[in-house]
């Protein structure tokens, strides 16, 4: 009887703990496995407009980002290397931003992009399903998303999640 | 009493420029009240726990803004309930559909609660079984003889 009860109360409480390591904000995205919305946007900088359509037969990378949003300026570092390895394209879509903000902050911190779109009114955000920037997409060969990581890339998440998935894809 | 008159007065002059109503926050008050009622039901993905409809964050703003367009494109509420689960997935919905990746948490709680029960369910039996069989014939004949006795005084 005893025994029962202490096994119960140990039951409920690994199933508590498991719940608090979890990240409630960490919504698994629906967009995963599926074809990467399309768009067209100006870019940060000179240039045409860009659609996703024009990377096809790449495997790449879309980074959101914004100069007002303080985690990017954590991952940043991260970014810049990976830029510097040119493992993958990287592309930035500036969210919700002024252009002088964002061109002043890049300008300030470097650029890692091979390009940045602008999504001034976070419209393409929202197709996206972009709820807190930075967020990070694996888009392969097809245009189907891979990955999703929401909030900064650490280096952990680069080397043991991203870089590998990038390996397989191109495989 | 300077002070007093000076308070009056300026109260009195403050009270006709109050003196009007609220405008309407929304041209049309229509779409409004769908969004509102649709929102209610809708989960803010800034502030988890709060619903779209009450939310002030950037993002609420954003997809309020994005569903009054669609009610004005004409979209019933099912067809905008999915354009959002398909970009944020069942968690934006407060009341997300029972299937399998949702089962425990629509029977999680109802199995806790039997849990409990049975737990209670079995505790109680057993202490009853406890109880009588602490009581031996002598013990028996003894707690009639102190009732009698009480029953005398």
């Amino acid at each position: 009887m005893r025994i029962a009860l202490i096994v119960g109360f140990l039951l409920l409480v690994a199933l508590l703990a498991v719940g608090l390591t979890r990240d409630p904000r960490e919504v698994p995205s629906p967009l995963v496995g599926k074809p990467a919305p399309a768009f067209e946007l100006p870019r940060l900088g000179e240039g045409a407009r860009f659609s996703p359509a024009e990377m096809r037969g790449k495997v790449w990378l879309l980074n959101v980002w914004a100069s007002w949003c303080v985690s990017c300026r954590e991952e940043h570092p991260v970014l810049i290397d990976f830029s510097r390895t040119k493992r993958a394209p990287l592309v930035g879509l500036n969210y919700k931003d002024q252009r002088g903000d964002a061109l002043k902050w890049l300008a300030r911190y470097g650029d890692p992009y091979q390009l940045s779109v602008v999504d001034g009114d976070g419209r393409i955000g929202i197709d996206y399903g972009v709820y807190g920037v930075p967020e990070t997409y694996v888009i392969d060969r097809a245009g189907i998303i891979r990955y999703k990581q929401i909030g900064p890339v650490t280096p952990e998440v680069m080397d043991k999640k991203i870089l590998p998935l990038i390996g397989n894809l191109e495989r | 009493m300077k002070r007093l008159v000076l308070a009056v007065a300026a109260l009195l002059i403050c009270s006709g420029v109050a003196a009007r109503e609220a405008p309407p926050l929304a041209a049309d008050q229509q779409v409004e009240a769908r969004l509102m009622a649709i929102a209610e039901e809708l989960r803010c993905l800034v502030c988890q726990n709060e619903s779209l409809a009450a939310s002030r964050a950037d993002l609420a703003m954003d997809l309020k803004r994005e569903v009054r367009e669609l009610i004005r494109g004409g979209k019933s509420d099912a067809e905008i309930r999915d354009f959002l689960v398909q970009r944020y997935g069942d968690f934006v919905l407060y009341r997300p559909p029972l299937k399998e990746s949702t089962l425990l948490l629509w029977v999680g709680p109802f199995m806790l609660l039997v849990a409990g029960f049975a737990g209670v369910a079995i505790f109680v039996r057993r202490r009853r079984g406890a109880q009588s069989a602490a009581l031996s014939a002598e013990d028996e004949a003894r707690a009639d003889t102190l009732l009698q006795k009480r029953t005398d005084a």
